[in-house]
């Protein structure tokens, strides 16, 4: 693996930061990290493990509370009118905006988007008309000037994208069979390693980049190399950006920080730089708690700062994390509902070493949401392993129980992708820190690509031709392996047409709207994923199964449209570990993932795909006719890789058992399971409540289950914020991969997790 | 609250009036010996289970066919023997083996249930065994009502004993189940004196099981049993209506509501006075 040098002060005595970086590295256990970038041999020598309970920790103090009561109370209107504020006039940038402040004497780690909290920067390098239709969503005029430049002088992402579309990726667009593509907004999933910032100071990250310059500037200008000096300057330009950010702020970042809070602070500072100027789906954060715990460990013992300011920085950094904003459109919240922004934090899981990577910062983070109360953001996100401390699992079962806001991934298999310093991005995605990032492909509709196989590429709700004519089923039976072969020849197809949109996709988007700060904190030689994906599973598992197992006879109308079936006898269903319908899930995952190799990437990219919805399962089965399985036309699918409402009857762990079967290395982009368990399910007691449900993660990790939601909740809760929703400001629900204030989402989708599983009632 | 006999007419259901077959008489002669050597059982349904059918989460396994026939019964479909699926040790063995080290990462095991699991003594039995030779935690949930089949190998092989007492005094029994008390108290104490652990269960249902001296008498009972860890006051609930009405059997429990948060704290609060830890 090559490895960036850091030409930091140091290694060029003459340069004014010298005195900064040893006094900033004052204690810390030295090592490679020291000569070149390497956050993770960082971590590896001066974190101290914790293995204690949850004693230790602090509560919100008054400042805490104080700051975030000033939010709580601007809530309201932002939920009642959509945005608290917009900016129409000052689109959005790393230096954009003058310092911003929510309560400028209290704070203790500052910095906003704009300059005043809440409002919303129009970021229209994605795509004018998403940024239009935001304003007139929400009663702005755009500002001409404004719209002539994004109109006019300055091409965006989506035109771009649509200069290069061909005619079969439209007509399967618009179709539904590929949707959510990340053509009209910006593809996010990209994790800027911004421990760096605080590690190392901007200045030796600015030489360390023109070091790479200086070896690109050796080969010869072709294409690709063309395309990488580009895209160093502009990286080094972001960098000097973000320095002149921190600067408005008062804070001199071209060294490493100091301390805890200059730690906190730089870290989000290249944090907030990268929000300023992205709206991307899914902005994560990484894997920053145990980082920043050696800055915390270091002051605790030099007496500088007490357990309760140390939560206190925490609580401060998290306030900031959840008022990360973005202009969005409906359409957009229909596919991703609730305003997520999936500031993504990975807390926990294994070092190669064998010790695990918990320490009492994993817990303060986690007790944010104690401090501060439940919330969506930062989308903490726990990378469990059985073998993690006692302490610390009991402790994260319990939030979850309080709170429904943790997801788990199996640390054990993002370990053997990604080694020990890997994070997730958005939902499910897996990365090593810095160095790897993907494009993001949201996903294909199989259930429709079924339906498809079976009317011979015709659309079973426009009766449109999308797919090129192939030979429809025929006869009153539907035949396993005639439907099968039928299925498997649409799906060549559709990966085509699938790459060929992402394809296109990519090349604008690095082209028109390039992420330079977050891939000016990645080496210079990363790892780029293609990541596919695929809703509708558990249907078409399920129907795969009816054909194979009960008797299917299809309904056409009078134009020989297959609209309807009629299903005959019993069938297995997937969910309930049963091989005989999990066999064709496993099936389905591999045969698509396949195709999906077969096709030449954009910057050869590695394929993967993921098994994830995020909420979009509303709108896929809103487009999607009636099912061999049972279900009804326009009936949501299941989040993820969830079985079908009321199908998994076997109880919480079997449904997750079925789930655990997906083959990880099929689908390693990730795969999504969210439960519902109400809190009697999981004991009498609270001590066997937390219990029940260490124990529940534990045997799905053993099973090589890779993700999961975990609510704790009761539905009359839910029902009662339907009606209430001024009782529930801060009613906290993890729908598939992230989670959501319930109170924000849509009234379908409200309706959509209610109709979902509820796990363990008597 | 007194029971009041016009809500509940003395119990005459077709099944209560003629003699319950405890046997077989729907299988075939061959499966018939490999079921009275308990090599074949009929299986309703499994499940994995958290935290109600013992400690942790755990395969229950639900047979079919149950000499009672319980007012409150919320599952009627598991009353017929022949209605569940023939299964043999091997197969029930082979479900229970794909758990045994997840069961055991969850600090759970297996339960066996119904129906009345006893019914199929020597099937449980075989199964209980081969759950402990896997060294995997067991439960059995039963009424107890035969409980002389329990042999003490058997009983061995038992970690714990869910016992429904589904009434203390003789009448209100033969009222709820149409079957006697006896034998429940008996198998209960055998229980105890063999220091066998138990969790004892009632079902509280309005007019039917709440009267204080009914209650009273449970209370006392199981009070008296020196291995009782825990008691379990399980409210009445109407989930069971539709299966009756699917089986077309007459259900008394029509118009009964479930019992309110105060009557069930007056119960709960009726064991704890006997210095039970009550759920």
């Amino acid at each position: 693996m090559s490895t960036t040098t850091v030409p930091a002060a140091t290694t060029h005595g003459a340069q004014a930061g010298a005195a900064t970086t040893s006094e900033a590295w004052r204690d810390f256990v030295a090592g490679p990290w020291c000569d070149a970038i390497d956050v993770r041999d960082f971590i590896q020598r001066n974190y101290t493990e914790y293995t204690g309970d949850s004693a230790f920790l602090a509560g919100a103090t008054e400042r805490t509370t104080g700051i975030w009561a000033t939010l709580t109370a601007m809530f309201p209107e932002e939920r009642a009118k959509g945005v608290y504020d917009i900016d129409t006039h000052v689109p959005g940038t790393i230096t954009s905006h003058g310092a911003g402040y929510i309560d400028q004497a209290n704070e203790l780690i500052v910095g906003l988007q704009t300059d005043a909290p809440l409002k919303r920067a129009m970021i229209p390098n994605g795509g004018w008309r998403m940024v239009e239709t935001s304003l007139k969503t929400y009663g702005y005029e755009p500002d001409e000037q404004i719209k002539k430049i994004f109109t006019q002088y300055r091409k965006t992402h989506n035109q771009g994208v649509f200069d290069a579309y061909p005619p079969n990726v439209r007509a399967a667009r618009s179709s539904h069979i590929i949707t959510g593509l990340p053509d009209a907004y910006g593809r996010g999933r990209i994790i800027g390693d911004y421990r760096r910032v605080a590690l190392y100071g901007i200045d030796a990250l600015i030489n360390g980049k023109k070091l790479e310059r200086a070896e690109l500037d050796m080969e010869r200008s072709v294409e690709d190399v063309i395309r990488a000096r580009e895209e160093n300057a502009e990286q080094i330009r972001a960098l000097q950006e973000l320095k002149a950010m921190a600067a408005s702020y008062g804070c001199d970042i071209s060294g490493p920080a100091t301390n805890a809070r200059e730690a906190v602070q730089w870290l989000y500072f290249a944090y907030l730089g990268a929000v300023k100027e992205q709206n991307g789906a899914a902005m994560s954060l990484g894997r920053t708690s145990t980082f920043l715990d050696v800055y915390m460990a270091r002051d605790l013992a030099e007496g500088t700062i007490t357990e309760e300011r140390a939560q206190e920085l925490f609580d401060d950094f998290v306030i900031k994390l959840r008022i990360v904003r973005f202009l969005r459109t409906p359409e957009y919240d229909e596919l991703f509902s609730g305003d997520p922004t999936w500031v993504t934090e990975s807390i926990g899981g294994m070092g190669n070493d064998g010790r695990s990577l918990v320490t009492k910062s994993s817990f303060r983070m986690l007790n944010t949401l104690y401090n501060l109360g439940p919330a969506p953001e930062p989308n903490l996100t726990v990378l469990w392993s059985n073998e993690l401390p006692e302490g610390f699992k009991s402790f994260c079962a319990q939030v979850s129980i309080d709170t429904s806001a943790i997801q788990y991934e199996s640390d054990e298999l993002i370990r053997s992708s990604c080694g020990d310093d890997g994070a997730i991005a958005c939902c499910v995605s897996a990365m090593e820190v810095g160095k790897q990032m993907q494009f993001f492909g949201a996903r294909v509709n199989l259930a429709k690509t079924l339906l498809y196989s079976i009317n011979g590429g015709r659309d079973e709700v426009s009766g449109k031709q999308v797919s090129p004519i192939s030979p429809a089923v025929e006869g009153d039976v539907l035949d396993y392996d005639d439907v099968l072969g039928k299925f498997d020849h649409l799906m060549d197809w559709l990966a085509e047409t699938y790459v060929d949109a992402l394809n296109c996709v990519h090349y604008m988007h690095d082209k028109y709207a390039y992420e330079r700060l977050e891939m000016a904190l990645h080496d210079k030689e990363i790892l780029r994923t293609m990541a596919c994906g695929i809703a509708g599973l558990s249907v078409v598992a399920d129907s795969l199964s009816a054909i194979k197992y009960a008797t299917v006879r299809p309904v056409r109308d009078e134009t020989g449209l297959v609209v309807d079936f009629v299903t005959e006898g019993e069938f297995p269903t997937f969910g309930n570990d049963d091989d005989r319908a999990d066999d064709i899930a496993i099936q389905v995952v591999t045969m698509f993932m396949e195709k999906i190799r077969k096709q030449k990437t954009y910057r050869n990219s590695l394929h993967t795909q993921s098994v994830l919805t995020i909420t979009s399962n509303v709108v896929y089965g809103k487009a999607t006719g009636n099912t061999p399985d049972g279900r009804r036309k326009g009936e949501p699918f299941a989040p993820g890789a969830n079985p079908m409402n009321g199908r998994d009857t076997h109880g919480m762990l079997a449904s997750a058992l079925s789930v655990a079967k997906l083959p990880y290395t099929d689908a390693m982009d990730g795969i999504s399971l969210t439960s519902t368990v109400v809190p009697s399910g999981l004991g009498r007691t609270r001590e066997e409540q937390v219990a029940n449900l260490v124990g529940l993660l534990d045997g799905y990790n053993i099973s090589d289950g890779f993700h999961v939601n975990i609510n704790v909740l009761n539905r009359e809760t839910l029902e009662d914020a339907m009606e209430h929703p001024e009782k529930y400001p801060q009613l906290t629900i993890r729908v598939s991969g992230y989670a959501v204030n319930f109170v924000r989402l849509t009234r379908e989708q409200q309706l959509d997790v209610l109709s979902r599983t509820f796990h363990g009632a008597i | 609250m007194s029971i009041s006999s016009s809500q509940r007419p003395v119990t005459t259901g077709r099944d209560r009036e003629k003699p319950l077959a405890l046997g077989f008489p729907e299988m075939r002669t061959a499966e018939l010996a490999a079921a009275r050597a308990g090599d074949v059982g009929r299986v309703h349904s499994w499940e994995l289970v958290t935290a109600v059918d013992g400690p942790g989460t755990r395969l229950t396994l639900f047979l079919s066919g149950c000499p009672l026939r319980c007012q409150y019964c919320h599952n009627p479909d598991t009353w017929k023997m022949r209605d569940g699926e023939p299964h043999t040790v091997d197969q029930v063995m082979e479900r229970i083996g794909r758990y045994t080290g997840v069961l055991k990462a969850m600090h759970g095991g297996v339960t066996i249930s119904g129906g009345e699991p006893l019914l199929q003594s020597q099937f449980v039995a075989q199964i209980l065994r081969r759950c402990k030779k896997l060294g995997l935690h067991t439960a059995l949930d039963t009424s107890g009502y035969l409980g002389v089949r329990v042999t003490d190998a058997m009983l061995d092989d038992v970690d714990l004993v869910l016992l429904d007492v589904k009434s203390g005094l003789a009448d209100t029994y033969r009222d709820v189940t149409g079957r006697e008390l006896a034998p429940t108290l008996k198998f209960g104490r055998r229980l105890a004196e063999s220091g066998t652990p138990i969790w004892a269960r009632f079902v509280l249902v309005p007019g039917l099981t709440d009267a204080p001296a009914n209650v009273d008498a449970v209370a006392d009972y199981v009070a008296s049993l020196s291995s009782v860890e825990r008691v379990e006051v399980l409210p009445f609930h109407q989930m069971g209506r539709d299966k009756w009405r699917a089986l077309n059997e007459p259900y008394q429990l029509e118009t009964t509501r479930p019992p309110s948060p105060e009557l069930v704290e007056r119960v709960r609060e009726q064991f704890r006075d006997r210095g039970l830890t009550v759920y």
